[in-house]
């Protein structure tokens, strides 16, 4: 009974991607958005040109990966594939031998990506690995892994934000990318299309330009499920940084696999907020696209959020609810702190910029590590804007290309985290078995300098 | 029970059961094939040999290579089940069998069937998507 009732409370209206005609009703929830309901008992139709790439007349790496995407559209009851213009490859980080075989196989067969396509963090800092703990041989197979995906003419641009690179997806178009709070920002901020398309499958659909024409390509499977109202949230939370992650982790445990609607907010959020409250929804739940009403753009009205449905559930965001979600991201009990880590997704140039004079003047604790993630190019114009200097002067370093669940980087001394992302407060404890502490930048500044970890309460508690 | 078969593939293993949703990245120990999301109720089970059922997978999208290096590792779940179609399942049993021709068995059962399922009973998994559940194992 215990379980019927969990399921259910997970699930709520969930229509099962039974072999039924229940699942042609339109109750879009993630199976069954995944077929189309025009269509669902087509046989899949290729084209003339899909048909010859998966005869191999367009060769063997072609072959191999248009035999994975038709395979993939029948498993989704698609009737037929679509175009991409673009692509974004998760495929990218190092986990070990099968993933370097699969790259290594397709880059040895001579794959080439079709559309534009960026790259996804790797397993390593290709330039300073040497001053963490990455063992060698790891850092070798990491580095072919690497090589094999640039070789297939991808821009190494080795970041989990592709959305904020010269590359950034424009309103519908339709892209086939990897790497879930990449997924959930491309289709929630900026209105292009994808499924949440895994490791393997993301380079299959760069390389053969094509896609099963199911789920968030598709409009109808756009509009909202369930409605979050924020009841009572003050503007002053809602300005501040660390409501977006907190409300991210909250959607992602509420919503699981169906979208969100969030109608309230007072405020107008920045993009970096947005990409913690994605990258926080992804983590915890499975959110591939969230509308914010007056904010996002699929979602200029709560009626044009939902296409004119009504929400299948509603709930209130109260304080309280925020206060228990904020909580959970803490799994660390107690003040020690080994090591301050922001930068997940990596950072942008403005979060650079708000760093800067927060840490200004001042000098981290020698006990503590303070660290940031990022990618090349957003070091590289912190640099020449003068913002990482203030980061170093502070003692701070920056690890570029990767980040520290992606690549085994830290010492396995440092067990006490503290982060302002709700995406690393997330995978720490299973990634890195260690414990973790989510506060506000200004918290995490704060903490590196007296050694400990100090959170300003004021905001959250009164 | 008779669910639809995502991949099709006959396992027998004991079961092992979450009405929670998981990613195997930060959420599947490889080398073990442990379960160690901490947040999960699944937490320090071994599901290598066993047959997975939790209702499709969250966060990740890196899930469907931790589950491919679980295949060739010998460490994967003899078979997964699931509630509808879970593309990143799909996509790494497809995966398998294409590299190293060991497809993981997938199948969807409806939501009231996938009710029924308890950790430690033993379930045979079928070719057509039958679940076949042969109860509590004595000891």
């Amino acid at each position: 009974m215990l379980l019927t009732h969990c399921i259910l409370a997970i699930c709520g209206e969930y229509t099962l991607g039974m072999p039924t005609e229940k699942t042609m009703t339109g109750n879009f929830t993630r199976s069954t958005r995944l077929s189309s309901p025009a269509a669902s008992r087509a046989a899949l139709h290729l084209t003339d040109e899909d048909r010859a790439m998966l005869a191999g007349e367009r060769g063997p790496a072609v072959k191999m990966a248009m035999s994975i995407v038709a395979r993939m559209a029948e498993i989704f009851g698609a009737s037929e594939l679509m175009d991409i213009t673009g692509a974004h490859i998760d495929s990218t980080i190092y986990i070990g031998e099968a993933g370097l075989e699969f790259a290594e196989k397709l880059a040895s067969l001579g794959a080439r990506v079709a559309v534009p396509t960026t790259l996804n963090v790797s397993g390593l800092d290709e330039f300073h690995w040497q001053e963490w703990a990455v063992p060698s041989e790891w850092a070798r197979n990491a580095h072919r892994q690497m090589i094999a995906y640039q070789s297939m003419g991808a821009v190494p641009t080795w970041t989990c934000a592709p959305y904020q690179t010269e590359m950034k997806p424009r309103f519908g178009q339709q892209i086939a990318w990897g790497e879930s709070n990449a997924i959930v920002f491309a289709n929630s901020v900026l209105g292009a299309r994808t499924e949440r398309y895994p490791d393997l499958f993301d380079v299959c659909c760069a390389i053969t330009a094509r896609v099963p024409a199911v789920g968030l390509h598709l409009t109808w499977n756009r509009g909202g499920d369930i409605l979050m109202r924020l009841a009572g949230v003050p503007p002053a939370v809602q300005q501040d940084d660390s409501f977006y992650p907190v409300l991210g982790h909250l959607m992602g445990k509420v919503a699981q696999d169906r979208i969100p609607v969030v109608a309230g907010l007072t405020v107008r959020p920045t993009e970096d907020q947005l990409k913690a409250l994605g990258a926080g929804s992804a983590s915890s739940g499975t959110v591939a696209l969230f509308h914010i009403v007056g904010v996002t753009p699929e979602a200029p009205t709560l009626d044009a959020a939902f296409q004119g449905r009504r929400p299948k559930e509603t709930m209130d965001v109260t304080m309280g609810v925020l206060r228990a979600a904020r909580r959970e991201l803490t799994t660390a009990d107690g003040a020690q702190l080994h090591m301050v880590v922001l930068g997940s997704p990596h950072f942008s140039l403005a979060e650079f910029k708000q760093l800067a004079p927060l840490v200004a003047g001042k000098r981290a604790n020698p006990s503590v590590k303070f660290l940031v993630t990022s990618s090349r190019a957003m070091t590289l114009l912190a640099k020449q804007t003068g913002h990482l200097a203030a980061l170093e002067d502070f003692g701070g370093k920056v690890t570029v290309d990767t980040c520290i669940l992606a690549s085994p980087m830290l010492p396995p001394e440092i067990k006490l985290l503290m982060t302002n992302s709700a995406k690393y407060a997330y995978y720490s404890p299973g990634l890195l078995n260690a414990a973790v502490t989510f506060g506000s930048l200004a918290d995490c500044v704060r903490s590196a300098v007296e050694g400990r970890v100090v959170r300003d309460e004021g905001l959250w508690e009164n | 029970m008779q669910g639809k078969p995502i991949v099709p593939g006959r396992a027998e293993g004991e079961a092992l059961v979450s009405a929670e949703p998981l990613s195997f990245w930060g959420g599947y120990d490889f080398h073990t094939g442990e379960i160690i999301d901490r947040r999960h109720p699944l937490s320090g089970r071994i599901a290598a040999g066993r047959i997975l059922a939790v209702p499709f997978t969250r966060g990740s999208s890196t899930t469907t290579a931790v589950l491919l290096e679980a295949v060739r590792a010998g460490t994967a779940p003899a078979a997964i089940i699931t509630i509808g179609v879970d593309s990143f399942f799909a996509l790494a049993s497809i995966v398998a069998d294409e590299m190293y021709a060991k497809p993981i068995p997938l199948v969807a059962l409806a939501l009231e069937d996938f009710a029924t399922l308890r950790t430690g009973e033993r379930l045979v998994v079928e070719e057509d998507g039958r679940v076949r559940n042969l109860g509590k194992r004595r000891k």
